[in-house]
């Protein structure tokens, strides 16, 4: 567990010096505001957070790998992962050491949009059930994303290559739903069900649905574990 | 003494040739033994696979008793190791990296706080424990790498190349360096240059195209070849039978030829201190072949190094 913490510590640490994780949370939180403020001008404006919380999905799918793209990547680069991996340390608690570390800094950057929440309340009388399912949807969807993220990077040794390839995953995962309609029969239910998104329109609906939580869970179990597999590979080759 | 590292039969293939080839040596407990071959001899291929980092296509790794790919992380609590390109993390300071490699370690953090005082005056680290690392120098890089191999008092210590580029007097220090740590610890390092090897090993395993060609003490590796008088000289004559004439001189106890640039070469091995110019020139002119140079070959460490590691005859 000390591992783990010692991982998790050191790469946070990096997050919140490095330029690039900052510059990720800005683009973040200004698109996130302009999807708020966006349906604030219409006549009858609804004291939704619901605009934010389905921007904030696109906004995902490309500013998250990028959070994630230098975890593994730049080891390899660099060659510490020879020290990594000749240190008696357990695959898994480098690669969760390393995955908290994305989803500390993820959290924090979503702490900052509580900030939207506090002028609803203020200024209007939100339906706090939406408010509470999004923000637990957005935390899994956000998770989910760093898994993958996670996986590229661990893949290859160069950075640009693990954020395109996260990104390409997860578009196709985001439009999956979308591509479903088109299909018909039981390809199209079981394309809807891998997609990311479709899963997470209940929570911003105010729903907290059991099938959801579980599919993101079991999502980021399932990357999480390729992860594992993937740096475990490096001692067969 | 008891037997520290035990390989035999390692072999690994990158693709379809050999990066070491069915390599077979033991590493005794406090002893200093160095690899030195060429680049690409497969040093660091065997040096990766001691530490766990990669396994062998075939063959087999003990440390300490410890299978290095079936008990991988028992053998990976006992070595400090020094990768060849001095892996470092440059946006950390030096002190909070080798806090980390600790932990990582598994050291407790009070031994932590204190190996890191040690390691910092051991390696000379003094004044920039509070540097990143990525603004200092080549050679204080390398003194921050070896301070990460250290800081767990490592049973085996496993150098790649300590050595490489960095300046003569840093040089001098990472050797002695090398030896105080080897009174205590077994070390395995690598090298590509000779006089460091001999300087700092007890023992000396030359590698080429990923075999071991000679194992011994440098003296003795030396001496092999030492009170060996050796000589070269060029003939004009028929090949065969100029080297049956030469081995008739007495005292010559070998004869091989080869051509080059269309001169014919011959390199005389003599017993002793012997001088046999005088006899060889005589056998030479009698025949009535002409004797167009001759000069003797001295054989130093160095060439030894040359003569295992090339194929070309000196």
């Amino acid at each position: 567990m000390r591992t783990v913490q010692a991982v998790a510590w050191k790469e946070i640490q990096i997050y919140f010096s490095s330029p690039t994780a900052y510059i990720v949370g800005m683009i973040f939180m200004a698109l996130a505001g302009f999807f708020f403020v966006r349906d604030l001008g219409d006549p009858f404006p609804e004291a939704s957070l619901s605009p934010f919380f389905q921007g904030a999905t696109i906004i995902l799918v490309l500013m998250g790998p990028i959070l994630t793209m230098r975890l593994m990547a730049e080891e390899q680069k660099m060659g510490t992962i020879e020290l990594l991996l000749t240190s008696p340390v357990r695959d898994w608690e480098v690669v969760i050491g390393k995955y908290i570390a994305s989803l500390v800094f993820y959290l924090a950057t979503l702490a900052l949009t509580l900030y939207y929440v506090i002028l609803l309340v203020t200024f209007a009388d939100p339906d706090p059930g939406p408010i509470y399912a999004g923000y637990l949807g957005l935390v899994l969807y956000g998770a989910a994303i760093l898994a993958i993220g996670l996986l590229t990077s661990t893949l290859t040794n160069n950075q640009i290559v693990a954020a395109v390839v996260a990104m390409g995953i997860l578009l196709v995962l985001y439009f999956a739903d979308a591509a479903s309609t088109t299909l018909g029969s039981t390809a199209s239910s079981i394309i809807g069900e891998v997609g990311i998104k479709s899963h997470f329109d209940d929570f911003d609906r105010g729903v907290i649905d059991t099938k959801h939580v579980m599919y993101y869970l079991a999502f980021i179990a399932f990357f999480l574990f390729l992860t594992i597999r993937a740096l475990e590979s490096r001692r067969w080759r | 003494m008891p037997t520290m590292i035990q390989a035999t039969g390692l072999t690994h293939y990158y693709g379809p040739r050999p990066a070491i080839d069915d390599v077979n040596f033991t590493v005794e407990k406090g002893e200093i033994l160095g690899f030195l071959g060429p680049n690409g001899a497969g040093k660091t291929t065997t040096m990766r696979i001691i530490t766990g980092f990669m396994p062998p296509t075939r063959g087999k790794v003990t440390l300490g008793g410890y299978d290095v790919v079936e008990q991988s992380r028992e053998v990976r609590k006992r070595i400090g190791y020094l990768p060849e390109t001095v892996p470092l993390y440059t946006d950390m300071t030096v002190s909070s990296y080798l806090k980390y490699m600790g932990t990582l370690r598994g050291m407790p953090p009070k031994d932590i706080k204190r190996r890191i005082g040690d390691v910092v005056d051991l390696c000379r680290l003094g004044e920039y424990h509070k540097t990143i690392i990525g603004k200092l120098s080549k050679g204080f890089r390398q003194r921050v790498g070896v301070a990460q191999a250290i800081i767990h008092e490592p049973e085996v210590l496993v150098l790649d190349e300590p050595t490489i580029g960095i300046d003569p007097i840093q040089v001098v220090e990472t050797r002695r360096l090398i030896q105080d740590l080897g009174k205590s610890q077994t070390v395995v390092l690598s090298s590509h240059i000779l006089p460091e090897v001999s300087m700092i090993c007890q023992r000396v395993m030359i590698i080429n195209e990923g075999k071991i060609v000679a194992e011994d003490t440098p003296s003795n590796l030396a001496q092999r070849l030492q009170g060996v008088n050796r000589m070269e000289v060029e003939v004009g004559g028929p090949s065969n039978d100029v080297i049956s004439a030469l081995r008739k001189v007495n005292g010559v106890t070998d004869v091989s030829h080869r051509s080059t640039q269309g001169k014919d070469l011959y390199m005389i091995q003599a017993r002793g201190s012997q001088d046999l110019r005088d006899e060889i020139s005589k056998a030479v002119v009698s025949s009535g072949w002409s004797l167009l140079s001759m000069q003797s070959v001295g054989m130093s460490l160095e060439d030894i190094f040359l003569k295992l590691t090339t194929n070309e005859e000196l």
